[in-house]
């Protein structure tokens, strides 16, 4: 019936069933997906819709500058650090206060360390069972399970077949009592899956192996944040003494000796667990190449991990800093998160009001003013939608625009940009991914990619916390153990009126918060953060966004087990922690499924 | 206190949002116990926030966990219900108020896939009376089942042999267990106005019948119990 053809290039047909996958939820943020599917079952028309008004911006209204970051943090379960460092890095900004040497290696180490558990946690508790199966585990052989273990990761200890048949025991004990606890939910006979039951077994032994790791990585920020599971964060540099000799102060030689070896078995846990199964579970999906979406043309990373504290500018950002746009890989362009024509967010499609909406706003001069109202031919009732009209309005999120283009954020389009920019380490570790899983580089711009990227990303930071180690030991062997500057803490001390940004690499992507202080207050406080990026609706000319674009053209096996949906939709990591249900045309529940 | 009681790791944990009114309940609850009173070393007393996976070490580390939460359980606002053993995980997942608590359900299946659930659970709920107030504090009966919730978790951990030492002097907030800047009376005191600062969420959510209390919650839970095979939920007995 209708197919339109997007400014950026994609083919949208709304002719075929309409598949609507509804998450209900309060923290993380709450998505809705609708798509429709053609008779060969293959996605042509994709809508993705943030269906929860969080409005973070005015509750900040009129607070302490010095206090956002601990608002921030709560606005969610899993990015609380970044958020916390983002919102200091933005006030310190405003207020042109400089920080500390060590008090930039702790935040960077605290930021990679952020990066690597939530990776660790994304790959094997959110995103792995999107591709293992834990059922099918159950009808492996233990002793070729040991064998492939060894086969993929020799140097990994935990191998032999007496643990795997332990692991397979417990977790039938686990099915077999009718709960499956997070394994509830799955599309267990579904043929997408496509492991064999020892790769199952050996990835679920792996999903209990990292689950217990995790716990190591969270206490690098707790040692420095003083305080598990909300660290805490300072205006001017980080809320913790150093007293080498002092057996009671936060930070002594025995708590870095400490942190040096879970950094130390954090990297031997992404070398012989991470990385190897990423390659075994990979190389049997290689062919799976769908999820591309717009990384392969358009991908924006603000950049992160200064190596001197407080310069910010790309030379000095050791995570990549560039945008690429109109699949022009070669061309790395400059990012400038002031400059009013770069960073704009338009409100055409969302449930927000400008005076103009055919003009984006850029931060500084953002609005958040609520305006819920539903296009013409929207289907149901207001309370119950049953089917959205992307022609209207129709998402809570704001579409970012990067000088008018829709952009991916995340570890891949920092990857991308990167191996574009002929970086080092990532040159080398994505050359040697592509050439062990025998796949052409194009291979990158897909849902595996994303994944990928994560891995290779989570072993680069383990290297970078140790750098960061040794840099701050050396500076305080060298005698300067400040890690606060408290000269402007003073609110007195403050012009009236003065405005700031602060950016990090969120794990999941670009974060930035864009703060006016007026009179010691905060008079406008505005955060794009990376799900607003990748999951934004339609803008003013009619692009789509990551997500949208990343699910269509992917054949679905079973439209009422749509976990090839999930999947793509999962490899960005969207800040959301939804129970999901799945709903057929006329409304009738098909399943429930958990989108993370 | 008996030889056994003193070999027990207890932790004592407060989940919610602290920027949803009412979902605030249980850090509140649990950083003013700390402000109150003391315990041993084994006694840990934690702001869970709305953190999901990340709890999971210290549940496995826990004999004992005592919940403080916002359920909502159709009753009148600011009742305390009190719910002990298998009942606890089946009912955080069986009426949500928000979605830390399937996280929070999930935390304690995980638990279990190590064989290391806390052999006693005890959940201290509150029905919230409001949670549409982004920005928001506790309500008045809300607020007032602080002190009897706290009486309920040490009457409890009492009955374990675990007991608590008061504080002559209350903590000051400069020692709150969670952080001073989300402190109480700040976080109330320095609130912008309404006009400054709109305080209501999507109204499809407020008026989504999905998020209606139960409305006969003890037969719910009835129906609930009634499908624990073999009457044990986490290896504890119903």
């Amino acid at each position: 019936m209708s197919t339109v053809t997007t400014p950026n290039g994609f083919s949208l047909d709304t002719s075929g069933q309409r598949v609507v996958i509804d998450p209900v939820t309060r923290i993380e943020g709450h998505m809705r997906c609708e798509v429709n599917i053609d008779s060969d079952n293959i996605i042509r028309n994709a809508v993705s819709t943030g269906t929860m008004w969080r409005g973070l911006e005015v509750i900040l209204k009129g607070r302490d500058p010095r206090d956002a970051w601990a608002f921030t943090q709560r606005i969610c379960g899993v990015c609380t650090g970044t958020h916390a460092l983002t919102s200091v890095r933005a006030v310190e900004d405003a207020l042109k206060i400089e920080i500390p040497d060590n008090a930039n290696s702790i935040r960077n180490i605290m930021q990679l360390s952020l990066q690597i558990h939530d990776h660790l946690v994304h790959f094997y508790h959110l995103h792995a069972l999107d591709w293992v199966n834990p059922v099918n585990a159950l009808k492996a052989d233990p002793k070729a399970t040991s064998e492939l273990q060894m086969k993929v990761s020799p140097s990994h200890a935990k191998s032999s077949p007496g643990y795997f048949r332990d692991v397979q025991t417990r977790i039938r004990k686990f099915v077999e009592s009718g709960q499956l606890g997070p394994f509830k939910n799955g599309y267990w006979t579904n043929p997408a899956y496509l492991l064999p039951p020892e790769a199952d077994l050996m990835a679920v032994t792996h999903y209990l192996e990292a689950l217990d790791f995790q716990k190591e990585i969270m206490t690098v920020r707790t040692i420095f944040g003083g305080k598990d599971t909300h660290p805490n964060w300072l205006v001017g540099g980080v809320p913790c003494a150093i007293n080498m000799d002092g057996a009671g102060a936060p930070i002594n030689m025995e708590r870095l000796n400490y942190v040096r070896s879970i950094c130390e078995r954090t990297k031997k846990f992404i070398k012989d667990v991470y990385i190897p199964d990423l390659i075994a579970i990979g190389g049997f999906y290689k062919h799976w190449l769908y999820g591309g979406g717009i990384s392969n043309q358009s991908v924006l990373s603000y950049g992160d991990i200064p190596d001197r504290a407080n310069d910010y500018s790309p030379a000095n950002l050791m995570m990549p800093r560039g945008a690429i746009i109109n699949g022009k890989l070669e061309e790395v362009h400059e990012v400038d998160l002031r400059d009013p024509n770069e960073i704009q967010e338009f409100v055409p499609h969302s449930w927000y009001s400008y005076p103009d909406e055919a003009k984006g706003l850029h931060p500084w001069d953002g609005l958040t003013e609520p305006n819920f109202e539903l296009g013409a031919n929207f289907k149901g009732t207001k309370t119950n939608i049953k089917e959205l009209d992307e022609s209207a309005k129709y998402s809570w999120i704001k579409a970012p625009r990067w000088k008018g283009h829709a952009m991916e954020v995340g570890p891949l389009a920092r990857y991308i940009i990167g191996y574009s920019q002929g970086h080092e380490v990532i040159t080398e570790q994505v050359n040697g991914l592509l050439k062990t899983l025998d796949v052409p580089v194009d291979a990158l711009f897909s849902t595996l990619g994303r994944t990928a990227a994560r891995a290779l990303e989570s072993e680069w930071c383990a290297d970078m916390q140790l750098y960061f180690l040794d840099k701050l030991i050396n500076n305080i062997k060298n005698g300067d153990t400040a890690t606060a500057n408290t000269q402007s803490f003073d609110p007195s001390t403050w012009p009236s009126e003065v405005k700031g940004v602060g950016f990090t690499e969120a794990p999941r992507g670009a974060l930035g918060h864009w703060i006016r202080i007026k009179d010691t207050k905060i008079e406008n406080y505005q955060c794009i953060v990376p799900t607003t990026w990748n999951g934004s609706p339609r803008d003013n000319q009619g692009n789509i966004g990551a997500f949208e674009a990343a699910l269509l053209n992917t054949k679905v096996e079973r439209a009422e087990e749509p976990v090839e949906i999930l999947r793509n939709l999962h490899s960005f990591d969207p800040c959301l922690a939804c129970s999901t249900h799945v709903m057929s045309e006329d409304g009738d529940e098909l399943a429930v499924v958990k989108v993370r | 206190m008996t030889e056994d009681s003193a070999q027990k790791n207890v932790l004592i944990l407060g989940i919610g949002n602290l920027l949803w009114a009412d979902e605030g309940f249980g850090v509140r609850a649990v950083e003013e116990l700390h402000r109150r009173y003391e315990f041993d070393d084994t006694v840990k007393l934690m702001d869970g926030g709305t953190q999901g996976i990340y709890l999971v070490q210290h549940v496995r580390d826990s004999d004992v966990l005592v919940v403080f939460d916002a359920v909502d359980y159709g009753l009148a606002p600011g009742t305390l219900k009190l719910v002990e053993g298998a009942e606890v995980p089946r009912f955080l997942g069986a009426k949500k108020v928000s979605l830390h608590q399937t996280g929070f359900q999930e935390v304690l299946a995980m638990a279990e896939m190590f064989d290391e659930a806390p052999e006693h659970l005890y959940l201290i709920g509150v029905q919230p009376e409001e949670l549409e107030d982004y920005g928001g504090s506790l309500r008045d009966v809300v607020k007032q089942q602080i002190d009897p919730s706290i009486e309920a978790a040490l009457s409890y951990l009492e009955k374990l042999g675990i007991t608590a030492r008061k504080r002559p002097v209350p903590l000051s907030e400069q020692h709150t267990l969670g952080c001073q800047v989300m402190q109480i009376e700040r976080y109330e005191n320095e609130r912008p106005a309404e006009e400054a600062a709109c305080r209501v969420g999507d109204e499809r959510l407020i008026v989504d019948e999905r998020w209606k209390a139960p409305e006969n919650f003890d037969r719910e839970l009835e129906a609930v119990l009634a499908e624990t095979p073999d009457g044990r939920i986490f290896g504890v007995k119903v």
